[in-house]
């Protein structure tokens, strides 16, 4: 596997032991592109940059053969056909037009549906806009692996339900929810399921068919492709699903989607799609066995760690924990030359802690304490050994600057402080 | 989050770091802060009961980089102040020498908490009459 990433638009100096810093190890933010990926977009900006909708002329030709080739390669990765591949600007537009859509399409049959609590916004954020139009959304909780309980989604649905919209891999603790066993339970009783698979595709194994999948949002910039290009799934068979656009004009992609199509980037998510399709067995199990090891070296030094979400159910690539004690931007501070994320307040814009953690029962405190790793195909072991120290060494250093530590340690139960307000 | 470089050596080199006696009848103790919030700092003052002058002053504080430079500023401007000037700090004081964004305000304003609630401590402790009370002053 290839390590030699050819831009990171970061200043770089080297570790005394070889590592190129910052280290990057937050891929479920965005990936770096894969060099084989930017290699196969690079003709589509100058020679082959004809329009994939003129059909009169060679460049137009060359454009769309580029395209469809694409649109073989996503399809083959999920299981699907060409013909249920749309091109959109990235996972955000196609959860819009995939819930939207659906909830347009099929008003006259129900105005209800059901997503859970630790969605991406762009999922809650659509269904709160589709509440102030007159449907009704169900947000079902989840249980403390971060999974929903399928008992309650069975209870949720009704002859009002539409949709179902949940997402196959969490972004900020990476646990997969139980997709087949939605779709199932959807499929029996007519209700479309959607699913937004950003983190998922490209990182486990996904088949439509198999996992009962009726709408599937993709992104390119999560797989090692480039931004601003995505795609939607919507089946056509068994049962055949329409939606309708939220984007009028020359009526490409079958109406769905209209807008001329960004045939560069559409290319790279296509080989995007064809390394994962290849690539996928052996860097998921290189990722998880990275992943463990990080944990590992982690939890072994440190006391009161807490791993957030369920372990059993997870991306290969995904660590989320908490550090007692310790507030996570001041973390973050310490290991500046590690890129990384935190579900602490003071990295948010809105003050608030992570919402996805405080679903999960997490106490505020621990989710100001939490850190998301986030493992890709470029990570090497000895970076991962580097992280580790790195973390250890400032989680200690922290700590005996910590007086809620210090309390700890002398034993008082924090639970029963009456913290004085600021 | 870009931090300015008064901040940055706060956070890597923080001064005052420990902890007193708190049971110590010259130690003034301030907590103040919540889990729950992201931001709990101590701040700690021994006093000469003749002068009144704050002769040492040490921190402890979980909360993010500002939090930990306001508080660790906080203990290098009491110190050697009598606990009457040291009541005269303001949050905006620290906001200006630190730089700190608006966002980050709140840090300032829980380190001049501090302060006031280890003086309000150990001016309980030794019965001395609260001249200023702690927490009338508004705050920015």
């Amino acid at each position: 596997m290839s390590t030699d990433v050819k831009t990171i638009p970061q200043e770089q100096h080297i570790a005394p032991n070889g590592i190129k810093l910052p280290i990057y190890m937050d891929n479920h933010a965005t990936t770096p592109m894969d060099p084989r990926v930017l290699e196969e977009m690079l003709p589509y900006f100058m020679e082959k940059f004809g329009n994939a909708a003129s059909r009169n002329h060679s460049f137009g030709w060359a454009a769309e053969e580029g395209v469809e080739t694409a649109r073989e390669r996503i399809a083959r990765l999920v299981g699907a056909t060409t013909k249920e591949i749309i091109f959109t600007s990235g996972a955000t537009e196609s959860d819009n037009l995939a819930i939207k859509g659906v909830a347009e399409m099929y008003k006259e049959k129900g105005n209800h549906i059901i997503t859970a609590v630790t969605e991406h916004k762009a999922v809650l954020d659509t269904c709160k806009r589709l509440e102030k139009y007159g449907y009704r959304v169900t947000y079902l909780p989840v249980q403390k692996d971060g999974l929903v309980d399928l008992d309650d989604l069975k209870r949720a649905m009704d002859d009002k339900t539409i949709l179902v919209t949940i997402m196959a891999a969490n972004n900020e603790i990476g646990v997969l929810q139980p997709w087949a066993e939605i779709g199932k339970l959807c499929r029996e009783r007519g209700i479309i399921f959607h699913t937004d698979a950003t983190q998922a595709v490209g990182k486990v194994p996904v088949d439509v068919n198999k996992q009962n999948i009726d709408v599937m949002s993709i992104s390119a910039h999560k797989m090692y492709g480039p931004k601003g290009v995505g795609a939607l799934y919507v089946r056509r068979k068994n049962p055949r699903v329409q939606i309708s656009p939220i984007i009028d004009g020359g009526g490409h992609e079958r109406g769905m989607r209209s807008g001329t199509l960004n045939v560069p980037g559409i290319v790279g998510l296509g080989k995007a799609c064809a390394i994962a399709t290849e690539e996928m067995p052996k860097e998921s199990c290189h990722l998880a066995g990275l992943r463990n090891r990080l944990r590992d070296k982690i939890m072994g030094r440190l006391d009161e760690v807490y791993i957030n979400g369920t372990m059993e159910h997870r991306l290969p690539g995904n660590l989320n924990i908490s550090f007692a004690y310790v507030e996570g931007e001041s973390l973050l501070m310490g290991i500046n030359d590690i890129a990384v994320s935190s579900g602490s307040a003071c990295t948010s814009a809105t003050l608030e802690p992570s919402y996805v953690l405080k679903a999960l029962g997490t106490g505020d405190d621990l989710a100001h304490s939490s850190i998301r790793f986030g493992l890709g195909r470029f990570n090497t072991e000895a970076e991962v050994d580097y992280v580790a120290d790195r973390v250890v060494d400032t989680v200690q250093r922290l700590r005996e600057l910590s007086p809620l530590y210090e309390m700890a340690k002398e034993g008082v139960d924090l639970k029963s402080v009456k913290w004085a307000a600021e | 989050m870009s931090y300015s470089d008064k901040v940055l050596d706060h956070y890597s080199n923080p001064r005052n770091v420990g902890s007193m006696d708190k049971s110590s009848q010259d130690v003034g103790t301030g907590l103040v802060g919540a889990p729950e919030c992201g931001d709990v700092m101590k701040l700690q003052i021994k006093v000469n009961p003749q002068t009144s002058v704050i002769e040492d002053a040490k921190f402890k504080t979980f909360g993010c980089g500002s939090a930990i430079a306001s508080s660790s500023l906080a203990t290098e401007w009491v110190k050697g102040k009598t606990v009457e000037e040291a009541l005269q700090i303001k949050n905006t004081e620290i906001v200006k020498e630190l730089s700190l964004p608006p966002v980050k305000i709140h840090c300032s304003v829980l380190a001049e908490d501090a302060i006031r609630a280890a003086i309000h401590d150990w001016k309980k402790k030794n019965g001395v009459e609260a001249k200023a009370p702690a927490t009338a002053e508004a705050h920015q």
